[in-house]
């Protein structure tokens, strides 16, 4: 599959050879594919790897995004979401709100994806209650909720660990948390660009003894700022390390980074090859970690949908409103429909999956729901 | 299979079709910086060419009615408009201050502007501003020679009295009758349209050749297209560039999905592969957005296309892009190349 010559005047003979042997890449070597000006050639070997994991496979899921709150006590310079208390464009959701959004998603809906600010009030009782209603309107629903820094936040709010905290929100019923919060690791990028921010190592130790009572989670990269390569690659490689001990991460998320309307709008966007080398170099590196999504919302559908040839075998979800992207200019729609999805997936020459958050097949019965996934009538919310 | 000269049809239909994607990226851009090598000056690394230009749409008014258009409106209709010289003027001084080198001037087919309308349109350009005029695409020019009983012929070489400096590729759309008969029925024919270039090659005027896909062609029709212009190309070597448009659905009677980036890529690899004979390969950011554009410049393309101070009739259609020569140097030179401002006959401005 692979011609040696190529790889050879490329100077990635090495690299290629443990690519096809399924050997672990150095983080030397991850510099090495970055540097390379030929990003067809990083492509194929992280399509090759993708193709060995999924065969012809690329995923999505039936999910529903729900921002409970943006009002948040961190100030991160790359977040154009987040307001302060009193703010006359701070919101906060109402219980009935967000179980409203909820019911809106009908029977189709198998995920809820619930993250928010780090809310200065907001008991975790509030938080306990709210998942409990959740599972109680929609059992079926697979909640996937709170990223590491809300974690902690809630355990520095509450007086209490983490571990007690982990496992007062799994009894109510959280199943998963979402991958967001981990930016880069490097106590220099975060030093500068949010200081006020659980640091890399308590993301990972949140993240470790989620794994351990048996939650499993993702994990993102917000890329595209002020980091440099090496940085990114340790951030892999942390994620890599600790991999090796839980088994716990699903599905890594590499976020380009969207500058409009933060502290750093003076900052240019990353460009769809650095876009599309990151991807693929994520999928090289974490050669434990069984998914790499290429999230539409930040990359743009079109671009997404290449990043299926360039590592990413998921495609991410339905979405159906979407605002922290947003908020910082990404010029992506606000919700994708099944059909869209598929039809995307379909013309890239891949096979579209309905999945679940943890990634199982989703099979769906035309009699008792009268929807099938993929059938004109399936189509169940599509936003303007 | 290159390596034994030309594809035929068969070899590139198998490509195109069955082709592994990164194969056929990595086989047009090897075959993008062979024909570079040879037609432009040696750069320390390879150069990346745009043009600071204008779309101006002098007229939206056409008889025409092509189902994949969102822009033209029929005569009479309350936002039909034929711009004053006065706009005109306004944006083309705009233009210049901008850098620009080149207005690229269109309309539609106007039913009652006769021959010499445009001949003064070209006249006051020309006495008026230190512009190339990139002008008039095939189904203008055999319109304008119906209308006024000459020859194409004639036609053309009036306008380039006129101060008519080259012709845009316009109007191809796909170049396989059945399918123009379709979705363009009223529009010039596949023979029409290489007959004007034809004309105009052997005249001395440089021409480009476009193809808008993804619409109600079959994949096959893609590839009759790319024939058709190669075969032409051999007899005149009058053509610059090319390049293809994915069709914007939105606002038009072809109620269709859009193209998507893979499928874009894909005939852009396949295009630079049988268009042997053409130096230049135009990115479409217009349509791709700025991030699958950048990613073209590794299947096959060498342009990135226009700054576009002003462009409607992809708007017309809901999609909006904007880039600024800044940017456009930025994501050139982000993906390893050298980015060069070029005239339209794609001589190198300098840095």
């Amino acid at each position: 599959m692979f011609e040696p010559r190529y790889y050879k005047n490329l100077g990635l003979e090495d690299i290629c050879h443990k690519v096809a042997e399924g050997e672990r890449l150095t983080i030397s070597d991850g510099e090495r594919l970055f540097a390379c000006p030929d990003i067809n050639a990083v492509g194929s070997l992280a399509h090759h790897v993708r193709t060995r994991l999924h065969g012809n496979s690329a995923y999505y899921v039936v999910n529903r995004h729900i921002n409970y709150s943006n009002i948040c006590v961190n100030g991160c310079r790359f977040c154009a979401f987040s307001r302060k208390k009193g703010d006359p464009l701070s919101f906060e959701l109402s219980e009935d709100e967000i179980l409203d959004k909820i019911r809106a998603g009908g029977n189709g809906l198998t995920e809820a994806h619930i993250v928010g600010g780090c809310h200065p009030d907001l008991a975790l009782a509030f938080f306990e209650d709210l998942v409990r209603k959740i599972r109680g309107t929609k059992p079926d629903v697979f909640i996937k909720a709170f990223t590491a820094v809300e974690i902690a936040h809630f355990a520095k709010n509450e007086g209490t660990s983490v571990k007690d905290v982990l496992a007062r929100l799994k009894s109510a019923g959280v199943q998963m948390l979402p991958g967001g919060g981990a930016e880069v690791f490097s106590a220099r990028v975060r030093e500068l660009l949010c200081p006020e921010k659980l640091d890399g190592e308590g993301w990972l130790d949140v993240m470790r003894q989620a794994h351990e009572i048996g939650i499993k989670t993702n994990a993102t990269m917000l890329y595209g700022h002020i980091e440099t390569v090496r940085e990114r690659l340790d951030h892999m490689a942390a994620l890599r390390e600790l991999q090796d001990r839980t088994g716990g991460f699903v599905c890594f998320i590499p976020l380009t980074f969207q500058p409009a309307n933060t502290v750093l709008s003076h900052l240019p966007p990353a460009t769809g090859v650095d876009d599309l080398k990151t991807i693929a170099v994520s999928r090289l590196m974490l050669d434990n970690i069984a998914h790499v999504k290429a999230y539409w919302v930040m990359l743009s559908v079109k671009l997404a949908q290449a990043a299926l040839y360039f590592g990413a075998d998921d495609f991410d979800g339905t979405v159906v409103e979407e605002k922290i992207g947003h908020m910082a200019g990404a010029e992506s729609q606000q919700g994708m429909t099944c059909r869209e999805i598929e039809r995307t997936i379909r013309d890239a020459g891949l096979e579209p999956v309905e999945r679940d958050s943890l990634f199982r097949k989703v099979f769906r019965n035309p009699a008792s729901e009268g929807r099938l996934s993929g059938s004109p009538d399936f189509v169940w919310l599509n936003y303007d | 299979m290159i390596e034994n000269g030309r594809l035929n049809i068969n070899q590139a239909w198998d490509l195109y079709r069955s082709g592994n994607f990164h194969t056929l990226g990595r086989m047009a851009h090897e075959a993008r910086l062979k024909n570079h090598s040879q037609s432009l000056e040696k750069h320390s690394q390879p150069v990346v060419t745009y043009v600071v230009d204008r779309n101006v749409n002098y007229s939206n008014v056409c008889v025409c009615g092509c189902r994949f258009c969102a822009f033209f409106r029929p005569p009479g209709h309350s936002e039909s408009f034929v711009l004053s010289r006065k706009e005109l003027s306004e944006k083309l001084e705009e233009t210049l201050r901008l850098g620009g080198t080149q207005v690229l001037l269109q309309g539609g087919l106007h039913p009652d502007l006769p021959l010499s309308f445009y001949e003064e349109m070209l006249n006051f350009i020309k006495s008026k501003y230190p512009i190339h005029i990139h002008a008039f695409s095939p189904p203008e020019i055999v319109f304008f020679s119906r209308l006024e009983g000459v020859g194409v012929g004639e036609v053309i070489s009036r306008l380039r009295l006129a101060g008519l400096d080259s012709i845009p590729g316009g109007g191809a759309e796909i170049l396989v009758d059945s399918v123009r008969r379709r979705v363009s029925p009223r529009k010039c024919s596949t023979a029409e349209w290489l007959a004007v270039m034809e004309e105009a090659h052997s005249q001395g005027l440089r021409t480009t050749a476009t193809m808008m896909f993804g619409h109600e062609e079959a994949p096959e029709d893609r590839l009759l297209h790319l024939f058709a212009l190669r075969d032409l190309q051999d007899r005149t070597a009058g053509f610059t560039a090319f390049i293809p448009w994915a069709f914007q659905p939105q606002n038009t009677a072809i109620p269709r999905e859009p193209e998507t980036a893979v499928s874009y890529l894909r005939l852009l690899a396949i295009s630079r592969l049988v268009l042997d004979n053409f130096d230049n390969i135009q990115a479409s950011w217009v349509t791709m957005g700025p991030k699958v554009a950048q990613l073209a410049l590794f299947f096959g393309a060498n342009d990135f296309g226009s700054t576009m101070i002003e462009e409607n009739v992809v708007a017309a259609a809901g999609v909006h892009f904007r880039l600024s020569a800044e940017e456009i140097h930025r994501i050139i030179q982000s993906a390893g190349f050298e980015p060069r401002r070029r005239t339209m006959a794609y001589e190198l401005l300098p840095a």
